[in-house]
């Protein structure tokens, strides 16, 4: 593998509560390559949104924090612990994001031209008109129709689709090396989520961009990553190649999403098999964390939590009964 | 934006209507003679029936209504049974004065208000936050008359820095604002106090709006963030509750212009009650609503410039 861009290791992100600070991500381990997409994928809960954040420096503060001993490392460079300024250098001009939510994710009192200008402004250093046709340009380059027009106006006037293009724009505005896209397509209808996917892989291919792509759609996966990392309770379970993983799952919880049949345009929550579901940030128990969903659970997983282990070249799995 | 306005303003008017029938039925319901009231108990039949005709109180009832409403469509609130003056000459005499005031007011409770209430909220939970919701819960819950009795003590008796009499009519500019210092102060205070509260709650939401995490993973600091994109949309409801608050003023207004004995529509109130003028009161009553009114519409148009959501409906 080539030198990864990202570099994340034992990243914990934990929560205060009554009871102390809670980890919510605990100790995972993650590599992005440069022109590579991996998914991570899991259950709603199981901190997917919050790695992400955690790499954007934008864990909701001051409840949360990460825990010491996190290490995020971005072309060598240490982001847990930097200033708020070095950060706010990196955040939207290196490392992009993209939320979930595309309703609420844009300034309702701000043009859409403006809101995209804004990050050109900041982090390119181009002045007001330069910015605006080069806002412009990227409107073109996402597809939105009329873009002259558009540029003047604001959120509301947009359709969902629309809008999460404006905020890929957005994304896209200052070339980053990272995008992190955090269910950029779960909240639009299956036509204009093919459309939003074939955008994203054409300018990933264009920009030679590394994604980090959230999901819970295992169909999506399937379609565009590379690898996949499966996460549960906070912890990464399995993690290898999408074609090796399909073909055959080795941890429990990856066979439970997968199901028995696995069909392209079914969500996780469509197939899901498993009974219970994800264990609260407080209420884990000795062993695996997975053991009291398991069907293959010995009395092994219940006190001893298993390590995530090589099984095969570029395959991890933290199981103490693979399959 | 003019389509906006005008809707608004059709809007206003059913609104308009059912004031206007109110202080009408009011007028009228209240026990007691205008005529005999005015003539004292020592008029004569034939004085009391011929004040009566000149009023207009002996016709019935749906006529005078007739009467009353084309009055205020062609701007006629009628005369003071005092004065013999127009009610509007008397209105428009003190009006200044009072506007004067409410405008100073509600500039020192945004100037004051909006940072207090964004430092607050930015400072959530902490020694500054804490503070301001101590203090303007106490601007809140001091009654006006009580501190423009304080601030007239300490300021204009004790410290001599400002008149004891508010005397808007005065001399020079500099000379006004010195007049115009401690009533405004007092009614600035409160309008502070309610605007920080606002702007605090407020700010606290949007700060926790998924677009303002847009904003910070842009990459935009702290700070512009907070001036850029919290603030115009924390703005929305602060400018609800002005326009809301106008109405509270104007009482306020009474209280805090009796205290410092200053001209305005307030002590013209007080001065009608006094005197049982009904026709001054029943165009004040009208009067007052139609600004109560008028700052609904003038919220609004503020929502609109704030909110493009709010112009486009
Ligand atoms: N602000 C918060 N305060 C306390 N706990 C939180 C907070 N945000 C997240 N958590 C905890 O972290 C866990 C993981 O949250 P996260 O948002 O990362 O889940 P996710 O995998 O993205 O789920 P989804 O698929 O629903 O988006 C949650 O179950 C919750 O217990
Ligand atoms: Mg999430």
């Amino acid at each position: 593998m080539t030198e990864p861009v990202l570099a994340i290791r034992n990243l914990a992100v934990e929560f205060r509560s009554r009871d102390g600070w809670l980890p919510a991500v605990r100790g995972i381990d993650l590599d992005l390559a440069p022109n590579e997409t991996l998914a991570l994928v899991g259950e709603s809960g199981s901190g997917k949104s919050l790695t992400a954040l955690a790499i954007m420096g934008l864990v909701p503060g001051p409840a949360g924090r990460i825990a010491a001993g996190s290490s995020i490392r971005f072309e060598g460079e240490e982001l847990v612990g930097a200033s708020e300024k070095a950060l706010d250098a990196v955040r939207g001009n290196r490392i992009a994001m993209i939320f979930q939510e595309p309703m609420t994710a844009l300034n309702p009192t701000m043009t859409v031209g403006a809101q995209i200008a804004e990050a050109i402004r900041v982090h390119r250093g181009l002045g007001r008109d330069a910015a605006w046709r080069e806002s412009e340009r990227l409107l073109d380059l996402v597809k939105v129709p009329s873009r002259r027009r558009r540029m003047h106006d604001y959120p509301h006037q947009f359709s969902g689709g629309m809008r999460q293009r404006v905020m890929i724009a957005i994304a896209l505005a200052c070339r980053p090396r990272v995008l992190l896209a955090d269910e950029p397509t779960t909240a639009l209808d299956v036509t204009i989520q093919a459309q939003v996917l074939g955008l994203l892989e054409d300018l990933k291919r264009e920009h030679g961009l590394a994604v980090l792509f959230i999901t819970h759609n295992l169909g999506v996966v399937a379609l565009i990553a590379d690898r996949v990392a499966v996460m549960y309770a906070g912890e990464i379970v399995e993690s290898g190649r999408v074609e090796a993983i399909f073909a055959a799952p080795k941890h429990p919880y990856t066979l439970g999403l997968l199901g028995s049949t696995l069909r392209i345009d079914r969500d996780i929550e469509a197939l899901q098999p498993i009974p219970g579901s994800v264990p609260a940030p407080g209420a884990l128990g000795r062993g695996c964390a997975f053991a009291p969903r398991c069907p293959r659970a010995v009395s092994r997983c219940e006190t001893e939590p298993p390590p995530l282990e090589a099984v095969a070249p570029g395959r991890l799995v933290r199981c103490w009964m693979p399959a | 934006m003019l389509g906006f306005l005008l809707r608004r303003i059709a809007l206003a008017i059913p609104t308009l209507l059912a004031v206007m029938t109110a202080v009408f039925v009011l007028a009228r319901v209240v026990p007691g003679d205008p005529a005999q009231v005015i003539l004292g108990d020592q008029a004569t039949a034939e004085a009391l029936a011929a004040l009566r005709q000149r009023l207009g109180v002996d016709r019935p009832l749906p006529a005078q209504y007739v009467d009353f409403l084309s009055g205020i469509l062609r701007g006629d609130l009628g005369t003071s049974m005092v004065t013999g003056k127009s009610v509007w000459a008397e209105v428009l005499a003190v009006l200044p004065y009072t506007i004067e005031l409410t405008l100073a007011a509600i500039l020192l409770g945004i100037l004051f208000g909006v940072p207090l209430g964004v430092l607050a909220a930015t400072r959530h939970n902490r020694l500054p936050d804490a503070l301001t919701r101590v203090l303007s819960l106490a601007g809140l819950s001091f009654p006006a008359f009580v501190s423009a009795v304080l601030l007239l003590l300490v300021f204009a008796i004790e410290l001599r820095w400002f008149p004891v009499i508010s005397n808007p009519r005065s001399g020079d500019l500099l000379e006004r604002l010195q007049h115009l210092a401690l009533p405004a102060l007092n009614l600035g205070l409160i309008m502070t106090a309610y605007i920080t509260r606002v702007t605090r709650s407020s700010v606290l939401g949007v700060l926790g709006e998924d677009y303002i995490r847009t904003a910070r993973a842009k990459g935009i600091g702290r700070r512009a963030v907070l001036w850029r994109h919290a603030l115009r949309n924390a703005l929305i409801p602060v400018a609800t509750v002005i326009g809301l608050y106008l109405g509270t003023m104007i009482g306020n207004s009474v209280l805090t212009e009796i205290v410092f004995n200053r001209p305005g529509l307030g002590k013209l109130i007080l001065g009608a009650l006094n005197q049982r003028d009904y026709t001054l009161l029943q165009g004040l009553m009208v009067i007052f609503a139609g600004f109560i009114v008028l700052a609904n519409v003038a919220t609004d148009l503020a929502y609109g410039l704030i909110d493009p959501r709010v112009r486009a409906r």
